[in-house]
């Protein structure tokens, strides 16, 4: 790891004057995906901003809406009872994400902010119908998660929290990789009763996507036998040496199936 | 170079360390207490895994600068006046080990998963909970059978 300057500001406006006043500054949430990809030397930063300090976590649910904020996390979120009984399919997401340790450590608004194309958060925040809520403005998750680790916040932008809205039921289901626990799909069903069913799929493409047709065919009737006759393509899915796209494309299915068929 | 402090096993200790000297640096380094292993360096294996304001996480990704303040146990400071913790005796007796590289990091994490989980634990959930820590030598049979008799001890 190349060597930087280390802050960590009590409140938040500090941070936000510090990452801007910083030339190749970057903010470190967890640090679950950043520390390692410094040690890599994949990143350099001159400066490294950590927002642990901000004290910044917590669950809080409502008749229609969980806000999680930024620094919750993901062992947090997983054994929120709150979460538990609003939303379990979000609370048993953040519990299939890497293992205790990094549970530990690792945020909501970390992950979020980063974008991998395998994270498990992402599918959650499209079918949710989410709000990425910064420091500046409030950003549908729909026009959030651009492509490859780009998502629509701007340089020095910080994630304050997301609200999610509640479903009338909903799961996620995953196919891990075996080493990584990381989605190679991941396929996040919420039914929101007549407001129609989203489908949010991760590890799939460059980046987290909803699965439309089959939205629409789950809208209409909410089971597995519904999505039988959607075609995922798999033109663009991703393709590397765990799981070919052909592959992939057959594991959104799959995993929808799966999902539709634990839903609550 | 910042300084920090924190508790380590019960002991204030403090040091100058570099933005980017890992926690588990030092640990080892800074503080010569080497019972935590660096196994992988890459978050995967756990053989760093200590326990930072109670919670278990890989000192091999956390910054020590981060830990400023903080408390933290690692393997050296769970026996006491000589006698071992029942953690530790359960993987002595169910021959919980091979070469041993991984056992700070598994007996660390047993502990966390009874912090969490109490200390009536299935099989099953002890090996889901070891997820994030690998053994190279036992095939993990005799750590769950540790895990679960030193969980009963504790």
């Amino acid at each position: 790891m190349y060597e930087f300057e280390y802050h960590r500001p009590k409140k938040l406006a500090d941070a936000v004057k510090l990452i801007k006043s910083k030339k190749e500054g970057k903010l470190m949430a967890g640090g679950m995906t950043l520390i390692p990809t410094m040690k890599q030397r994949l990143a350099s930063p001159t400066d490294v901003i950590d927002l642990s300090g901000l004290g910044n976590s917590g669950v809080s649910v409502t008749k229609t809406k969980v806000t999680i904020k930024a620094g919750t996390t993901h062992a947090e979120v997983a054994s929120s009872s709150d979460l538990k009984k609003a939303v379990p399919a979000l609370a048993a997401l953040a519990g299939m994400i890497g293992d205790p340790h990094v549970r530990h450590k690792g945020t909501i608004g970390g992950s979020v902010a980063n974008a991998d194309p395998a994270a498990d958060y992402p599918s959650a925040l499209l079918a949710l119908n989410a709000k990425v809520v910064t420091d500046s403005r409030t950003i549908e998750a729909d026009k959030f998660f651009k492509s490859l680790f780009e998502t629509a916040l701007r340089t020095n932008e910080i994630i304050k929290q997301i609200e999610f809205e509640i479903p009338a039921r909903s799961a996620y289901s995953k196919f891990p990789n075996p080493a990584s626990r990381y989605a190679m799909v991941g396929v996040f069903v919420a039914d929101f009763g007549k407001k129609g069913v989203r489908v949010g799929v991760t590890g799939a493409k460059g980046s987290a996507y909803r699965e439309k047709a089959m939205e629409k065919a789950l809208t209409a009737d909410f089971s597995a036998d519904a999505i039988a006759k959607v075609k995922i393509k798999a033109d663009d899915m991703n393709e590397d040496i765990h799981a070919s796209a052909e592959y992939r494309a057959h594991l959104v299915g799959v995993m929808a199936k799966r999902a539709i068929a634990a839903a609550k | 170079m910042p300084a920090i402090s924190m508790t380590v096993n019960g002991e204030k200790v403090c040091g100058d360390v570099e933005g980017r000297t890992l926690l588990v640096d030092f640990i080892r380094g800074n503080l010569g207490k080497t019972g935590t292993h660096v196994g992988c360096d890459t978050s995967q294996c756990g053989a760093c895994v200590v326990h930072v304001d109670g919670k278990a996480i890989k000192s091999c990704t956390a910054l020590a600068v981060a830990c400023d303040g903080a408390t933290v146990n690692t393997v050296e400071g769970l026996a006491t006046n000589g006698k071992l913790h029942p953690m530790q005796e359960a993987f002595r007796e169910h021959h919980g080990l091979q070469c041993g590289f991984c056992t700070p990091g598994m007996i660390m994490a047993g502990i966390d998963i009874v912090k969490r989980k109490g200390k009536k634990l299935k099989e099953e959930t002890i090996r889901e909970e070891l997820e994030g820590n690998i053994c190279r030598c036992t095939g993990y049979h005799n750590i769950v059978k540790a895990i679960q008799a030193g969980a009963a001890k504790m």
